[in-house]
Order: C-alpha cells, then structure tokens, then sequence
C-alpha cells in the first residue's frame, strides 16, 4: 500500500527522473512505430496487390514474423552492431538510435501484415471499380491505402502497443543506461529487481495511461475521420 | 458534359466474340454491332450474357475467341468508355472526391476539376451533398454519382448495367431521365436489363440474348411489334426463357 503512494507520489510530482523515462520511450516507440510504417504499409499493400510465386509462402513468412521473439531480435541487431559487427563502425550500440531499429525490426512486419490484410480486403470491393476507371499499379497503392487509411490506424496502434510493451529487443541493445537509454520497461524491470517497488509501480501506471491515451486518441481520430470521409 | 459527334469510336462491332468458363461458354459467338444513335438496350433472362458482353466490352474480362474493334481499331483509348456496374462502389471519400478522383483518372487537369466536379454534381442532382460520404448516399443517391463518375471520364459509350436494380420507382426515373439526357448528348448509351419496361421506355434498339447467344438484333419498335424469333415472342410475353 505505502509503495502504491509513493507511485502516486512519483507520479502527480512529475518526478524529473520518471518524466526524462517516460520521454525516452515515447521517443523511441514513436519513431520506431513510424519508420515502421514507412516501410510496413507499402510493404503491405505491395504483397495485396502484386502476384508472384510463392507468395503464399511469403504471406506465411510475414504473418510468421508478427511473433518475432524480441530477445532474438535483440541478438541480431547486437550482433550487426557491436564493435565487431558489420555496422559497428556506426557507433550505434547502446544508444536510443539502436532501440529504435530494434523496435523497427519489430513492429515492421506486424504494420506490413495487417496491412496487407487490410488492402487485399478493400482490394476486392475495388478491383472493378478502378480497373473500370484503368487506374494503374502505383495509383491503385496509393489509392487503396488512403481509402484504408482509418483502417489501418489499427495496425499503427497494434504496432505501437507492441513497441510500448516491449523489453527484450531494447534492453539487449539499449543496455538500459540511465538517463540515457532507460526507458520506462526496462527501468520497470530493473527497479523491480532491484526492490524500487515505487518507481516500477509509477512508471507501469504511466506506460498503462500512455497506452491507453495513445489508444483513446487514435479511436477518436479514426471516428471523425469515417464521419468526414466515410 | 461536352457534346459528342458522332463519336469515331463507333461502331463497336463483337465479331465471333466467345467466353468461356471451363467448359461452359458464357458468350457464344457473339457477332454483334453496335452504332451511333439511341440507346442500345441488351434484355435477356439472368444468365443470358449481358453483363459478360458489357465487361468484355470495357476490356475487364479476356475474350476466348474472337475480337472486338472500336470503329475499325482493335483498341479503344481508354478514357472513351466507361461503366456504371450493377451496384457500384463508392471510395471512401465524399460525393465530391469519388467525382475528383474519376476526372484525376481521366487526366483531367487539377485546376479543371473543382469546375467539372461543379458541373457534374448539377447534371446528377446531388447539390447540398458534395461533402457528404458517399457511401452514406442513399441508394438511389449512389447510383447517381456512380454514373457523375462514369461521366467524369466524357465517354463516347457509356455502358449501364441494370441501373436501376433494387432501386425504387422515383430513383429509377431520375436514373432513367439521366440516361435519356445523356443520350441526347450524344454519347452512346448501351444498357442491359432484364426489366423489359425498362428496355421499352429507353431502348431505341434491342438486342436479345439468351445462354450466351444472340438472338435477335432489332429496332426496339420493330422488337417488341413484330419480334421474329420465338424466343423473343416468349420474352416479351412475360414467359419465361429457361
């Protein structure tokens, strides 16, 4: 109970150590949840739209890759990035830079499948209608993806809830050095090791609220968007 | 809309056109022309390949055997034809952007479009509901906009398919007044239907299909007074075609 307060405590003071926490990994989810989407979307929808062999494989393959194990992710990008790896002249080891690629390897391919579920489903309510109106390949991507474009604020949310919740990916390359890559699940699970009940408490009450808020607000955008758009 | 000589594109001749679909032919060696004038009006039981004839027609579905040729050429430049399908899709867009996006596909230039959009909404009767989405039209709305989009292209052959299944008597005479204004215009208009008082309040000529064959290609006054085929006696006379 004593350590429920001091969380409120930690938490309605803005703690200085909690907010540079908390702003750490809400820079690293975001931008790894948008460079995943740059890559993930036309991903997708490039696998709704184009036929090749073996693309049934290949679906397999990325619907697969949605359950990546973060700690193997983790090893991967370690292992490019250290001093001995073929990036490592990068100096990217054990920086916020490296979590995002880590969280990026993540979440790409859970944007990439959902978004190729997405547009393959629009796709056959539209596949007349443009070819009607000869809209090209290119077009039809980019057409398909802007009308799906409420949709698929599901799969940036799905993403982001992965980035958010996700320890094993960060910590491994991140190194969990504080002020500088901790961030809020890898603090949560170093300060409940440690015994720090209050900070972990606080700091899984703002990830929560984060999530939550996160959620509320894409809820709400994607209800007015079908409203103007629908 | 533009007023449209007698377009070049014209006449669209089906010569030995056939499809088939495993074993079963959809079009059987259609031999078919189509020119300028009134509206050309394609009846038939379900089944009979009206639908099939239109799409191959717009190039959406491969013929077997045979060809199709637009005025003496094999191939029609694409933005000369358009479709109203059965029951088209509206984008997930407004009124207005389902309108913008047909004219951006047609090639019309960005400063043209807000005019033309203006234009086209008048010409189909939708003031007030530009912005409004267009799915959540009413039926009859959609189907309107449908065709705005179709004509958004300036086709010289517009192609409708039962345009005005499931719809309602007013929607269907809006539709049907749109499709005379249209044909006024110039533009051809070739029509399926399975609604004979359809086909007899638009058709200036009638084309009888059944099982994927021609059957009788006459003057709609002609067609429905003095049929010369049985099948034709037996349409007209509300039986059915089996």
């Amino acid at each position: 109970m004593s350590d429920n307060v001091s969380a409120f405590h930690l938490v309605l003071t803005a703690d200085p150590a909690l907010l540079a926490i908390v702003r750490l990994s809400l820079v690293v989810s975001l931008s790894a949840v948008f460079f995943a989407a740059l890559i993930g979307v036309p991903f997708g929808a490039m696998m709704a739209l184009v036929r090749f062999p073996g693309r049934e494989g290949a679906i397999v393959a990325l619907n697969a890759m949605m359950g990546l194990p973060p700690v193997v992710v983790g090893l991967a990008i370690f292992l490019l990035l250290s001093r001995s790896g073929p990036l490592g002249a990068w100096g990217l080891l054990f920086t916020p830079q490296a979590m995002v690629i880590a969280q990026t390897v993540l979440v790409a391919p859970i944007i990439a499948a959902l978004t190729r579920q997405t547009i393959e489903d629009l796709w056959v309510e539209y596949r007349e209608e443009l070819g009607a109106m000869n809209i090209g390949p290119a077009r039809r991507i980019v057409t398909l993806v802007w009308d799906a474009r409420f949709s698929l604020v599901t799969a940036l949310l799905a993403g982001f809830g992965r980035a958010a919740a996700e320890v094993g990916a960060i910590i491994i390359v991140g190194g969990n050095i504080d002020g500088f890559t901790r961030t809020m699940t890898t603090a949560i699970a170093l300060e409940t090791s440690k015994g720090d009940l209050p900070l972990a408490i606080g700091l899984g009450m703002v990830l929560i609220s984060i999530v939550i808020l996160i959620n509320a607000l894409a809820w709400a955008a994607r209800r007015a968007g079908e409203r103007y758009a629908g | 809309m533009s007023m449209r000589a007698p377009a070049s594109d014209l006449p669209i001749m089906f010569v030995e056109a056939g499809i088939l679909a495993g074993e079963v032919a959809i079009l059987d060696r259609v031999s078919l022309t189509l020119g300028p004038g009134a509206p050309t009006v394609l009846i038939g039981p379900n089944g009979s390949g009206k639908t099939t004839l239109l799409r191959a027609a717009m190039g959406l579905i491969p013929l077997s055997r045979g060809r199709i040729t637009w005025g003496g050429r094999d191939a029609a430049p694409s933005t000369r034809r358009a479709i109203l399908f059965q029951r088209p899709v509206m984008l997930r867009r407004s009124a207005a952007g389902n309108i913008r996006y047909a004219l951006a596909s047609a090639g019309v230039p960005r400063a043209e479009r807000a005019g033309r959009t203006a234009e086209l909404i008048a010409t189909i009767g939708l003031g007030g509901l530009e912005r409004r989405p267009a799915r959540r039209l009413s039926g009859g709305e959609q189907q309107r906009l449908a065709l705005a989009r179709a004509l958004a292209r300036d086709p010289a052959v517009l192609f409708l398919d039962e345009p005005s299944a499931s719809l309602d008597p007013a929607a269907t005479k809006s539709i049907e007044d749109l499709i005379r204004a249209i044909a006024a215009r110039g533009v051809k208009v070739v029509i399926a239907t399975h609604d004979l008082g359809q086909a007899r309040r638009l058709a200036g000529e009638i084309v009888l299909l059944h099982r994927g064959r021609l059957i009788e290609q006459a003057p709609a006054a002609a067609f429905f007074t003095a049929p010369r085929t049985q099948e034709a006696k037996t349409f007209i006379a509300g039986e059915l075609l089996v």
